[in-house]
């Protein structure tokens, strides 16, 4: 800092003056804050925020069908609520979770796993790592060196005259076809 | 008179059906070949009559005779010709009997070949036909009859039902409640028949297979018959599958194809276990393995394609696709029962016959990697079975309603999508039997190279997103393996029959139409995971009321509301216009259209986009609200979807493989028939 | 017959493989599966079968907040005759009957032993208070929190009214609007009058 009378000076010592800046400058947010959270004017909420907030909603009604795009009276309704809300601050992850409180569980796109919905996630994996072992095993089953079983009884439920033994070589040999 | 002709034609049938099976089955049974020949004749006899019950009530809709419920409910005095025709499937009642035509046709078509090898098929095939038609027929005749007329009773009420309630009068009326508009569209009306043609002609293999599981000759006699059935019933799938999703973009008004509707899904399923299926159908052929697996994979695929129409049809599942709740569940939840208990009885009887002499080499041969496929499907039906299944058990234990939406479904199934993309690429390549890890890389490098150069060109484009990069590159990686093969093969063929080079292409494929068929239907869902890459991941919308002469913008796109019309039309309908003009980085592209069409007696709105298509996207345009010349202006939604068009032309590809690979291959298979003949001596009884 | 020799061809050369004692539980999974999806699809098939709440059943209790801030519980209404009118802003058909109910409810109150009570149905408070302000409504309307009374009462749509007599049994099932006044007297009386 340089040296100046201001600085130097016992009247207003360096540290008190940054103490004043900084009270000034907190008295002038607060103003500001106080003044804007007064401010009772909506900020214009455009309609992508709203669809942004409703494509991940899906409409309490009808079934399966995303609230951005669901044509009905009942969801331009919600879509003007979801712009109200915008408009008055709230954020889309509130505006969200007040949809659930209305009208239930059914308006998200994925259940929130709470309870019984944990089987949603955790099934699929189960059964595919089930499916992976069954294959492995299978694999395991068939790399182990098979006793050769002749062609006839291979093809079993053939009758076995002469005629049939022959038919079924040409089969086999049609089938390397 | 006519309706009551149509009802007696399905009374008629319905008896001849039932003694179809009754003779089918004594038939069977005893060896008896009058009997079986008798129950033959019965099965062809049922479709001239459906016919006839068809041609009746597609007259009585087309002459607007609205005293008929059913027509009542789906025509009206607006509807053009073409559309009251279409309007058989436009309801439930309608669709049953259009599905019963059906499948009177499939089953009259595979019982009029030649069934010299296969007698002891043919008496089970028959009764399993029958008895699905049997089914169908009571549904159609106790709980939807499309004749059913309208009354109405002294005590002021109306009933429908076929004859007269006592002391009711006939309810004639002026006009109809007509189509849903929604079913009004080109793509909706080819969508409903093709996706029954796939649905019903599944019923063919099950048949055959549940004939070799009552027989007893689990060989592999089955599976060949059968094969270019499956093959047929899954192309129709397919279509039915694209054309839905092409009518959904087209129509409904939100910028997608695919919803993940639990309806959407239950048609996907049965398409996701038969594609598993034509797939290792191959390895029983080749290597003679998993007869187990090929007979599950099919009686699962059947019993899917009537799980989902009953769910569809029954109301369990409510969604824009379903049909308004009918009586018909409890009688439709019999016969899955019904179906799925004796298939799985019969499977596990003959369980232990089906035993195949598997052997398994490498890890990496062609058969290896066809499971690993089969594995993949499977995974991602059982996903997808889970999403429509779970919300049920949970509104029975929890009492509440929740929904299982896209982001599940896409989370879930897209790593098991780009697996199928890698194998895609690596199995042909593989060779059935002996293929290690090295012979596989020898052959896969060059194509590998490629592909990265595929990877690099989309870095500079400004891709960035981890997943599209990746899905990018195994897309160049699949291509350049499939374009090689044909290289590869042509080539081969070129330097030795010295042909030219389109020439050698030619007869490549039709000599292997097989193998070339099933290059095509690779490259074509490349195609389509190309453009369903681009639409998913980069799709980018907005929405905006601007008035007569402003302007919206969207990535470089800049959309002027120029105007707007609005006048109604002699069917009924309420039509407001916009123009609007499309620029692209300052240039004029042109003018666009979309329109809201209002139907007033079904008191419906369509919005039907405005879209420019090219190669590289699609700008999209949807009217969303307007005011009649005002300063509000109009409201409009854009959506912006990169590479859309991929996904259709993919389609397109993907299809004309399929025809490809079905193609029946004429000279080879006269002289393999020849010798088959001269060498079999029929059993003749 | 060569059917029945074939199998009996198979199954001996089946009996000289070593036996597994594998499939067994692969068998029954296979069954249990099976049974287990028929049953829950059967259920699920009942409840969409079934329609509302019939008369003599027991009314389903359910606790209602209104746009007031009062709270109710049907459970504590026991003794009263209720009146449970299920509606909403955006139904056309509720317009119709509104007005009649509010009458029916000011000839009813003085009485003290007849509840009204609206349901609010899947709907937005504003639009929901600019409708009980337009019919001058006045007995207690409160929205259906995450749909519990609906689902309860099994509705189809709305508007639906019913009535619980003094114990808490259903005594009326009205499916859409009310014709008039009159028809909603016609309809209560009998409840009140036992």
């Amino acid at each position: 800092m340089r040296a100046n009378p201001i600085s130097r000076g016992r009247l207003f010592p360096a540290h008190k003056l940054w103490l004043v800046a900084l009270l000034a400058l907190a008295a002038v947010l607060s103003v500001t804050i106080v003044a804007v959270a007064q401010d009772s004017t909506p900020r214009p909420v455009t309609d992508d925020q709203v669809n942004a907030v409703a494509r991940g909603l899906y409409c309490p009604v009808c079934e399966n069908i995303p609230l951005d795009v669901c044509p009905t009276t009942a969801c331009a309704q919600w879509r003007e609520l979801i712009r109200v809300k915008l408009a008055q601050g709230w954020t889309g992850v509130q505006i969200k979770q007040y949809f659930v409180d209305q009208y239930g569980d059914r308006v998200l796109a994925t259940p929130p796993a709470r309870g019984l919905n944990w089987l949603v996630y955790v099934v699929p994996p189960a059964a595919i790592l089930a499916g992976v072992y069954i294959l492995y095993r299978a694999f395991q089953t068939w790399r182990k060196p098979v006793l050769a079983i002749p062609p006839v009884a291979s093809t079993q439920g053939e009758p076995t005259t002469i005629d049939n033994q022959y038919i079924v070589r040409i089969e086999e040999e049609l089938k390397k076809r | 008179m006519v309706a009551n002709f149509g009802f007696g034609t399905l009374v008629v049938t319905f008896l001849v059906a039932l003694y179809g099976v009754g003779a089918a089955i004594y038939g069977g049974r005893k060896n008896s070949q009058p009997w079986i020949e008798s129950a033959r004749l019965a099965m062809l006899l049922t479709w001239p009559l459906l016919t006839v019950t068809a041609l009746c009530l597609i007259y009585l809709l087309v002459t607007g005779r609205y005293e008929l419920a059913f027509v009542s409910s789906v025509t009206s005095n607006s509807m053009p010709f073409y559309l009251r025709i279409t309007a058989l499937w436009g309801g439930q009642a309608g669709s049953l009997v259009f599905w019963s035509w059906l499948m009177s046709a499939f089953a009259s078509a595979v019982t009029l070949r030649k069934w010299d090898r296969d007698r002891e098929f043919l008496p089970w095939v028959i009764v399993v036909a029958l008895v699905t038609l049997a089914f169908f027929l009571i549904m159609i005749l106790f709980f939807e009859n499309p004749f059913d007329r309208l009354w109405q009773t002294p005590a002021g009420d109306v009933r429908t039902a076929m004859f007269q309630p006592a002391g009711a009068l006939l309810l004639n009326q002026a006009d109809g409640r007509g189509l849903n508009p929604l079913l009004r569209h080109p793509g909706m009306i080819i969508h409903p028949p093709m996706l029954y043609l796939g649905f019903v002609s599944f019923v063919i293999p099950f048949a055959f297979a549940i004939a070799a599981l009552v027989t007893g000759r689990t060989d592999d006699r089955w599976i060949r018959i059968t094969r270019r059935w499956t093959l047929v019933a899954w192309l129709f799938l397919s279509l039915g599958l694209l054309l839905g999703s092409r009518w959904a973009y087209d129509v409904l008004g939100w910028g997608g194809y695919w919803g993940w509707d639990p309806v959407e899904i239950a048609a996907f399923l049965p398409w996701l276990t038969g594609t598993a299926f034509v797939h290792s159908v191959m390895i029983q052929e080749k290597r003679g393995m998993l007869k187990r697996w090929n007979m599950v994979l099919i009686i699962l695929t059947y019993a899917l394609v009537i799980f989902g129409t009953f769910l569809t049809r029954s109301g369990v599942l409510s969604s824009v696709h379903a049909f308004a709740q009918s009586a018909i569940g409890p009688l439709f939840f019999g016969f899955i029962g019904l179906t799925f208990i004796t298939s799985l009885a019969l499977l596990l009887n003959r369980w232990e016959s089906l035993k195949s002499d598997a052997q398994m080499t490498s890890l990496f041969s062609r058969e290896a990697l066809f499971l690993l496929n089969n594995l993949l499907f499977l995974s991602i039906a059982i996903v997808c079975f889970w999403g429509v299944i779970f919300p049920l058990i949970s509104e029975l234990v929890t009492n509440q309603k929740i929904t299982v939406g896209p982001p599940f479904y896409q989370r879930a199934t897209a790593p098991l999508f780009a697996g199928l993309l890698l194998l895609m690429g690596i199995a042909p390549l593989s060779a059935w039997g002996k293929s290690t890890v090295r012979t596989l890389g020898r052959a896969i490098w060059k194509p590998f190279l490629f592909s990265l150069v595929v990877l690099v060109l989309a870095l500079v484009a400004g891709v960035r997103n981890l997943a599209a990069l990746l899905g990018f590159w195994l897309c160049g990686f699949v291509v350049a393996i499939t374009l090689y093969e044909f290289w590869r093969g042509t080539l081969a063929r070129h330097r030795k029959s010295d042909e030219s080079l389109p020439l050698a292409l030619w007869r490549l494929a039709s000599r292997n139409r097989r193998r070339y068929g099933g290059y095509t239907v690779h490259l074509g869902v490349v195609l389509m995971a190309i453009g369903i890459i681009g639409s998913q991941l980069f799709q980018t919308q907005t929405q905006g009321t601007i008035p007569q002469g402003g302007s919206l913008s969207l990535d470089n796109y800049t959309l002027t509301y120029k105007s707007l019309d609005n006048w109604d039309t002699p069917d009924g309908r309420n039509v407001a216009r916009a123009t609007v003009m499309v620029s692209k980085n300052g240039q004029n592209l042109g003018d666009l259209h979309p329109r809201r069409d209002y139907y007033y007696e079904a008191q419906q709105p369509m919005t039907i986009p405005g879209v420019r298509s090219t190669w590289e996207d699609d700008f999209y345009v949807l009217l969303v609200d307007w005011q009649p010349i005002s300063s509000e202006g109009a409201t409009f939604k854009i959506y912006h979807n990169p590479l859309i068009n991929w996904l259709w032309f993919g389609g397109f590809v993907f299809i004309l493989g399929i025809m490809i690979a079905a193609w029946p291959d004429k000279e080879p298979e006269t002289v393999s028939e020849q010798v088959r003949r001269q060498a079999y001596l029929p059993a003749k009884t | 017959m060569e059917n029945q020799t074939t199998s009996n061809l198979s199954d001996a050369v089946v009996q000289e493989a070593p036996p597994r004692s594998r499939p067994r539980w692969g068998r029954v999974l296979a069954w249990v599966a099976l049974m287990t999806l028929l049953v829950i699809v059967f259920l699920q098939l009942r409840r969409t079968q079934e329609g509302p709440v019939q008369v003599g059943q027991a009314a389903p209790i359910f606790p209602l907040t209104t746009f007031d801030g009062q709270n109710y519980n049907l459970a504590d209404l026991k003794g009263k005759v209720v009146v449970v009118n299920f509606w909403a802003s955006w139904c056309k058909p509720c317009e119709q009957e509104a007005a009649d109910l509010e009458s029916a409810w000011q000839f009813y109150k003085p009485r003290g032993d007849v509840v009204f009570l609206g349901v609010d149905y899947v709907d937005t408070e504003p639009e929901a208070k600019a409708y009980l302000q337009k019919f001058n409504i006045t007995y207690p309307n409160g929205p259906d929190l995450r749909g519990r009374a609906s689902q309860a009462y099994r509705i189809g749509g709305v508007p639906e009214t019913y009535i619980i007599d003094r114990n808490g049994k259903l005594a009326y099932v009205q499916i859409g609007p009310f014709s008039s006044l009159s028809n909603i007297r016609a309809v209560i009386d009998p409840v009140v009058g036992k």
